[in-house]
């Protein structure tokens, strides 16, 4: 499936930031000061935000992104869509009252967590739905998103404890560790299980011509790349897939697992972490998207993993 | 809304005869000119003659080889959208945009609500669904809807365009859910099939599979054995007979 450059950045981002918002309505985060509070709801609406208004750049008719609101009901892209407003507007809420000193009521905090993983579920079904694509077709696929979001919240939330100039306890950080390499572990076992599926479906039953034997492409109907080959037939990533692993392992698990070792208390280590994670988690996303193939590529004459 | 609506009793829908079509492309080009020209926006091409031409097309026709040896045959293949009863471009479609029809079964989009994300093109598993590349909506076969209750048109003509126009009547047009309907007929006298049934879509098109290939002892005998008679008759049975007392 083509890699579509605003998604990639939107689910990884806004990935991040709503992981960050959910450690910190559990109030990890020590917020001394009105404006500590304000600095660090910047720092955590400004992603989500950015991510979501990114994910609108890939549309023919970005005037009409409202409308996706509406169907809820049925679509897992609606419902993210409204999750996405939800926890905006619940966040801004929440850090509105910490700055002029309110309580936050603790099933306040609880159901804001809630819509926020509620938010990443959603993200990750709206490609864990499609039935086309076999390798995204699997429960471990919201799991990945899921724990991508908590481990990569919790090494946020390393960074900004130290730059507030607080210092990270041992069992926080021992906790970030342990996340980190958690949700690799899940990508890892994704890589080995949903990341090898491939769909039941054959150029034989798509054309239902099994009686006769084998099928086998003989002409296309078009003489230059269409549509469907552009979007389904990516092919780029397939070749480096095994280079493209170990990088996003590297950089997204194990450099920020070695800095919070050895630098728990350097803002400049926890930042390094941070980008390394993002940028692992971006290599990560864009396999994605890059090695999942669509069935309609049968018809292509493509059978190979479909 | 793209809840989909309870099945309707009337399944209007293509039924596709493999063993006819001979893949003229005829189906292909009255079908962009047709939805070119009439319903939502046009139906558009970019660089259509430069280097990589790239167009919104609702029916293309594919050619494949099936079996093997003298078993093996050439497959002309149609596909445009099948208008599924369960069908998952509808259910992603975050707008509303993407709906079946209630009252025929028909999918439609609605262009002016459609935001262009491509979900459903990716839900849907015979790539019936293309992005206009100049409009940004997504485009799919409506079954003509605009001609098959049109009154201006003649009686003949209200029918798809693809089916009005196939030169060898490889495609046929009428209500699936009417078991006694001609359609329904022909699917039970064929043994009509689903597309990938594995994806559990539950389409309203049917194909018909190629009628089997006649045994080799049922094929008829030599041509030339045919053309030269080992008997022959009359004025050829003199000029045989006189040519054989000539020794």
């Amino acid at each position: 499936m083509r890699p579509a450059w605003s998604i990639i950045f939107f689910t990884s981002i806004s990935g991040l930031g709503l992981g960050l918002a959910g450690w910190i309505v559990l109030g990890l985060v020590p917020l001394m000061s009105a404006f500590q509070i304000a600095v660090v709801g910047i720092f955590t609406l400004v992603p989500i935000g950015a991510g979501l208004i990114s994910s609108t750049f890939h549309l023919g008719h970005p005037e009409r992104a409202w409308r996706a609101l509406s169907q809820w009901r049925s679509s897992w892209l609606s419902r993210e869509g409204v999750l996405a407003g939800l926890v905006m507007a619940g966040l801004a809420g929440w850090f509105a009252a910490g700055y002029f000193a309110r309580p936050v009521p603790i099933w306040a905090n609880l159901a804001l967590l809630v819509l926020i993983y509620a938010t990443v579920y959603a993200t990750a079904m709206i490609y864990a739905s499609l039935k086309t694509v076999a390798r995204w077709h699997h429960p471990l696929t919201p799991i990945c998103y899921l724990m991508f979001a908590a481990a990569g919240g919790l090494l946020a939330v390393l960074a900004v404890i130290v730059a507030l100039g607080q210092t990270v306890s041992p069992a926080l950080a021992q906790a970030g560790i342990v996340l980190l390499i958690s949700a690799w572990g899940v990508k890892v076992a994704w890589w080995r299980l949903a990341g090898t599926a491939s769909s039941n479906a054959s150029i034989e039953s798509a054309t239902g011509l099994y009686d006769i034997g084998k099928v086998r492409p003989l002409m296309p109907p078009h003489t230059s790349e269409n549509y469907l080959q552009h979007e389904m037939g990516f092919v780029v990533a397939r070749r480096h897939a095994d280079k493209l692993r170990a990088i996003a392992v590297g950089l997204g698990g194990l450099l920020p697992v070695l800095l919070i070792i050895v630098a728990p208390t350097s803002i400049i280590g926890l930042g390094a972490a941070v980008l390394a994670h993002i940028a692992g988690v971006f290599v990560e996303r864009w396999l994605f998207f890059a090695e999942a193939k669509h069935t309609v590529m049968l018809y292509y004459g493509d059978g190979s993993q479909v | 809304m793209t809840m989909l609506p309870e099945p309707s009793a009337i399944k209007l829908g293509l039924v596709i005869d493999l063993d006819i079509c001979v893949g003229c492309q005829a189906c292909v080009v009255n079908c962009k000119e047709w939805n070119t020209s009439g319903y939502g926006a046009p139906l558009s091409d970019s660089d259509a003659y430069g280097e990589a031409p790239n167009g919104a097309w609702l029916n293309r026709v594919h050619a494949f080889e099936a079996g093997d040896g003298a078993a093996a045959r050439t497959v002309h293949f149609p596909k445009s959208c099948l208008h599924c009863e369960d069908a998952p471009c509808v259910t992603v479609c975050p707008t509303g945009a993407s709906f079946k029809r209630a009252e025929d079964g028909i999918v439609l989009v609605n262009e002016d609500w459609c935001i262009g994300c491509g979900l459903c093109a990716w839900s849907c598993p015979y790539g019936a669904r293309e992005m206009d590349p100049v409009e940004q909506v997504m485009k799919k076969c409506t079954l003509c809807v605009d001609r098959i209750y049109n009154e201006n048109l003649v009686e003949e003509d209200r029918v798809p365009a693809c089916v009005r126009t196939c030169p060898t009547n490889a495609r046929h047009f009428g209500d699936l859910g009417d078991p006694t309907s001609e359609v329904s007929l022909m699917v039970a006298a064929r043994g009509g099939v689903d597309l990938m049934p594995e994806q559990e879509t539950r389409p309203v098109n049917k194909y018909l599979p190629p009628r089997p290939r006649r045994d080799a002892e049922d094929a008829p005998m030599s041509l030339v054995a045919m053309a030269e008679a080992e008997t022959p008759t009359g004025f050829w049975k003199w000029i045989d007979s006189s040519l054989d007392k000539l020794g």
